[in-house]
């Protein structure tokens, strides 16, 4: 049943999903382009504060588990659920139609994830990753008029409803040999060595998180819908839908002792090789940032995959840690691709060749996307390198040397192309530009937080103990 | 503090510079050069008032030493310390760094204050990788320094024949040794792992890493993950891919770096750990090591016979001088590895030297193709009498300083390792043929154009007579370079199990 202090627990989730009602009914009453912004980064500001709240909880409510990952990737999502909010309102001040519900589908998605990232039950999981996913269609065919984001969105959700399915043929599997959907069920239900059916179901079960993942080979539907997309869109799938299911995932492995059966973990072994070495490959000769990025973040799912294999303690931390880092330099380098397409015009602009000489136009917005690159490329100074630093680590901890290997062929591979991209906006421009960022970019409130992220970037590189301090404090509670 | 400064002042003058653009294009050039300079001055000053006299125990091994906490999740430290070999390199640093700025006065007119902050951020992390004492430290800095090396070859190069791009250049440079540094990172984190799990103790620290226990198939595997890092660097010769692009395409500030400096941090991670932290394992490489050695030696200097582009031929030069080094390294012998020392410098001078005189070619001529040049010495005052200079250096003459060290080597590794002394030597026939092949197809043999050309102006002939002063000077009179390293050469001879050479050793002090 619940109780008064599940109430509180349940309060960032509550704030979210009543945020999004309450802009629900605004756009109903009156459509306002700035407000409903307003009022969604003020749901999600609110939801954060509360957080801190739910973490000495007595009780978890019923489905769900609240812990210290819970907060820690509740904190993660609604964070990047804001940048994305922020630079939505640029990006969609020039775009013809209805904005306001843009707001609504993230808000919906972030309530999604929250679900998910507390979910102790194979139903909460179930529910919370369609609360997750369905808006993302919408948000992804939002620009419908332009071909490939329609084409994005449907290809998005198909996709998506195969996964689904292999999701739910596992879960039916691991139910029919346990009898029970919550995680201590299954768990318990098993004290000997898991049967062919359990192992089955927990393939399964990988292969449709996978999908969501987009782990090689599931991978297709990748490049095709980071390209369609509009920005925003894409960056919310490249960092909250990735980071929720990715915890879920862990969740799964350290609760039930089936998913890190010694035969699982081959199976996670291989697609994160796979992941790592084909991520970085097929991003070498991209022409297109969108896809190079969305390459890039198959490649950073592949090394994060090497947590889940190990499986133990310092798993928890190396998780925490990386996501940190790849967030904060996922949304800065998405967030510069965002800029530089807004105010929506039909097209964003992915090209490579858009980017030339960009240092030369727009210093600052140059050096943030470097800072960003280098940290995606692992360069020390950076944050990437604390969260590759981690990675290896445990690999080596846990003397998984193929993996160790793999991460350091797809580092050496993957600079190719951050190179490529980095030296590009230095490169002396032709003279043409054909798209170009407003001029007061700086002071807009994307710019600013552009700018930030960057520094967080430099400063958790250089100074990382408080964020290590902070996720060794909720991995262990 | 003072060592922290010597980091830090580097990348502060570099931030400086790219701000200074915008009060002209003079400023950044005289704050890049000043920095350098206050840097060369700070280390001749810990030079000449430090006392490098052998100490009684091991434990008081540095001259200077600051450590803070960092993360210490991991025990990780900032670990600075500097003893007599790191004081040398930095000094060496301040001094190039100084060289690098003057070559690229006339060289570098676009965006120039960006090409001082790259320029001055390189030699910021190499001073850190001379100082850094914690293994996480110096994987940074190792790191570190690429980025803006990258940028220098890639922004201000030259593209040179087809197919030899610039960036192409640049990114196989950062390729090969960004990918050969993170097999370093893993052999660091596996020596943290099992010095965890032997002592419960989180560290990242030189001197405690020293003292692990590491089991034995292991412990040969970690060595190797060093040796290839640094045999990347030197450049050894399956691993030398990168550089003589990386040498033809850069600019000639970018060359002298390279050559001067950057090859040297891979002979000063061998010595500082490579060596101190695998003594046996080093030892059961060595001959493998020298192996490696030798055929650097030799083919750097055949294929240095057939090269075109003249800067490309430096550069497997260079190919050649770092197989004496590597063979001195794992030679056991306290000479040797004082001779290894003396050689780092020298080559550092004799090669910047030749590097900085094909970028005053190229301003005059226009073309680093040798088949494009000949008969310049009629044609041109002073400079050919310098390459003159410069090219007998490179080859060992007597009186240079190469000759010095390469002497000391080959004397130094005889007793342990005959026919590696003897191979060795080969080389310096071949260093002869090659040096004299530059000096005939671009200042001798027929004229290729006809027409004066003007001569070197003050800045090119301050830069060039320091240089050659300095290699007459080491030449002559080594033995204050000597005794600065003897200390650290000792204790590396030491390690060694074979290295009963105390009476041959005994004759430099």
């Amino acid at each position: 049943m619940l109780t008064a202090a599940h109430l509180i627990t349940l309060l960032p989730l509550i704030l979210v999903g009543s945020t999004a009602v309450i802009a629900m009914l605004g756009i109903a009453w009156q459509r306002h382009h700035a407000v409903t912004a307003l009022v969604s980064a003020a749901g999600l500001v609110a939801a954060l504060v509360t957080l801190p709240l739910t973490i000495p909880a007595a009780s978890s409510p019923p489905l769900m588990q609240v812990d210290g990952l819970t907060v820690m990737a509740g904190a993660l999502v609604l964070v990047s659920a804001l940048v994305t909010v922020i630079l939505s309102h640029h990006y969609l001040t020039g775009y013809i139609g209805p904005r306001e519900e843009f707001y609504l589908l993230i808000l919906c998605a972030t309530a999604g994830a929250l679900g998910l990232v507390a979910s102790d039950h194979l139903a909460m999981l179930f529910i919370s990753l369609e609360l997750l996913s369905m808006p993302l269609y919408g948000m992804l065919a939002y620009s419908f008029r332009a071909e490939r984001s329609l084409e994005a969105g449907i290809k998005y959700l198909l996709l998506s409803a195969a996964a689904t399915a292999f999701l739910l043929f596992g879960m039916a599997l691991i139910y029919a040999r346990t009898g029970a959907m919550d995680l201590a069920g299954i768990a318990g239900a098993l004290v000997d060595a898991p049967d062919a059916w359990m192992l089955a179901g927990a393939a399964l079960m990988v292969v449709g998180l996978g999908f969501k993942l987009s782990v090689v080979p599931f991978h297709l539907w990748t490049p095709d819908v980071y390209q369609g997309g509009p920005a925003p869109a894409t960056i919310f799938l490249a960092t909250v839908s990735k980071l929720a299911v990715f915890v879920v995932l862990l969740r799964l492995v350290l609760a039930a002792p089936v998913f890190a059966s010694e035969w699982v973990q081959g199976l996670i072994t291989v697609l994160a090789l796979l992941t790592m070495l084909a991520g970085n490959l097929l991003a070498l000769f991209q022409a297109n940032l969108k896809r190079l990025l969305g390459y890039s973040s198959i490649a950073h799912f592949g090394y994060l995959l090497v947590a889940i294999v190990a499986g133990n303690a310092l798993a928890m931390e190396t998780t925490g840690v990386y996501l940190v880092t790849y967030l904060v330099t996922t949304l800065a380098a998405f967030g510069v691709v965002t800029l530089v397409s807004s105010p929506f015009g039909g097209e964003d602009a992915d090209g490579l060749p858009l980017y030339r000489g960009l240092f030369w136009r727009r210093p600052y917005l140059a050096a943030v996307m470097t800072i960003s690159f280098l940290s995606l490329a692992g360069i020390p100074l950076t944050a990437g390198f604390i969260g590759k630093f981690y990675v290896i680590a445990l690999g080596v901890a846990d003397a998984r040397w193929w993996l160790v290997g793999g991460v350091i062929a797809g580092s050496a591979i993957g600079l190719y192309y951050y190179l490529r991209v980095m030296v590009t906006l230095y490169l002396p421009e032709p003279g043409m530009r054909a798209r170009d960022v407003s001029n007061d970019w700086g002071s807009r409130l994307g710019g600013i937080t552009l700018i930030a992220l960057a520094v967080i970037i430099l400063v958790l590189g250089i100074y990382p103990t408080p964020m290590i301090g902070w996720v060794q404090h909720l991995a262990g509670n | 503090m003072i060592l922290l400064w010597l980091i830090l002042i580097p990348f502060l003058g570099g931030i400086l510079c790219w701000q200074a653009d915008r009060w002209g294009e003079q400023a950044p050039r005289w704050i890049a050069l000043a920095t350098m300079l206050f840097v060369l001055m700070i280390a001749l000053w810990l030079w000449v008032t430090g006392d490098f006299a052998l100490p009684a125990g091991v434990h008081n091994q540095w001259l200077l030493e600051w450590r803070a906490d960092w993360i210490p999740r991991f025990g990780i430290q900032v670990h600075l310390a500097i003893d007599g070999l790191s004081l040398i390199l930095i000094a060496l640093t301040g001094f190039l760094g100084a060289l690098a700025v003057l070559c690229s006065w006339h060289e570098i007119v676009h965006r120039i204050g960006f090409f001082h902050l790259n320029l001055l951020w390189i030699l910021g992390g190499v001073v850190g990788v001379f100082l850094a004492m914690d293994l996480f430290l110096f994987f940074l800095f190792w790191e570190v320094m690429l980025v803006p090396m990258y940028f220098l070859i890639a922004l201000w190069g030259h593209s040179g024949s087809p197919g030899q791009t610039r960036i192409r250049a640049a990114t196989r440079f950062f390729i090969y040794t960004q990918a050969s540094g993170l097999l370093m990172l893993v052999a660091i984190l596996a020596l943290v792992f099992i010095h965890f799990g032997n002592t419960g103790q989180w560290s990242f620290s030189y001197e405690v890493l020293r003292q692990t226990d590491v089991p034995e198939p292991m412990a040969y595997w970690l060595m190797l993950g060093f040796f290839v890092a640094f045999a990347v660097k030197l450049p050894v010769v399956p691993f030398h891919g990168w550089l003589p692009g990386a040498h033809a395409q850069a600019p000639t500030a970018g060359s002298v770096d390279l050559a001067g400096i950057l090859l040297k941090t891979a002979a000063y991670g061998m010595l500082r750990f490579a060596l101190p932290l695998f003594p046996e394992q080093s030892a059961d490489f060595a001959p493998v090591a020298m192996t490696l050695g030798l055929v650097s030696i030799i083919y750097g200097a055949v294929l240095a016979c057939g090269q075109q582009d003249i800067k490309r031929l430096i550069a497997y030069t260079s190919i050649s001088h770092m197989g004496f080094v590597l063979i001195a390294i794992y030679s056991g012998s306290e000479l040797a590895i004082q001779g290894a020392i003396v050689l780092m410098v020298a080559h550092a001078f004799s090669s910047a030297g030749l590097f900085i005189l094909s970028g005053q070619l190229y301003e005059r001529i226009h073309t680093r193709d040798m088949r494009f040049m000949g008969g310049l010495w009629g044609r041109l005052p002073a400079l050919p009498g310098f390459t003159l200079c410069f090219v007998a250096a490179s080859l060992g003459m007597p009186a240079t300083a190469n000759f010095v060290g390469e002497f000391m080597i080959l004397f130094g590794t005889f007793p342990s390792a005959p026919v590696v002394a003897v191979v060795a030597s080969i080389g310096l026939v071949l260093a002869a043929i090659y040096s004299l092949i530059l000096m005939q197809r671009v200042h001798f043999g027929p004229v290729h154009r006809e027409g004066a050309l003007f001569g070197p102006d003050g800045r090119e002939y301050v830069m060039m007579l320091s240089l050659l002063a300095l290699v007459l000077l080491v030449g002559l009179y080594p033995q204050p370079l000597l005794d600065t390293t003897a200390t650290l050469s000792q204790a590396i001879a030491e390690l060694f199990p074979d290295g009963d050479l105390a009476s041959v050793a005994g004759e430099v002090r």
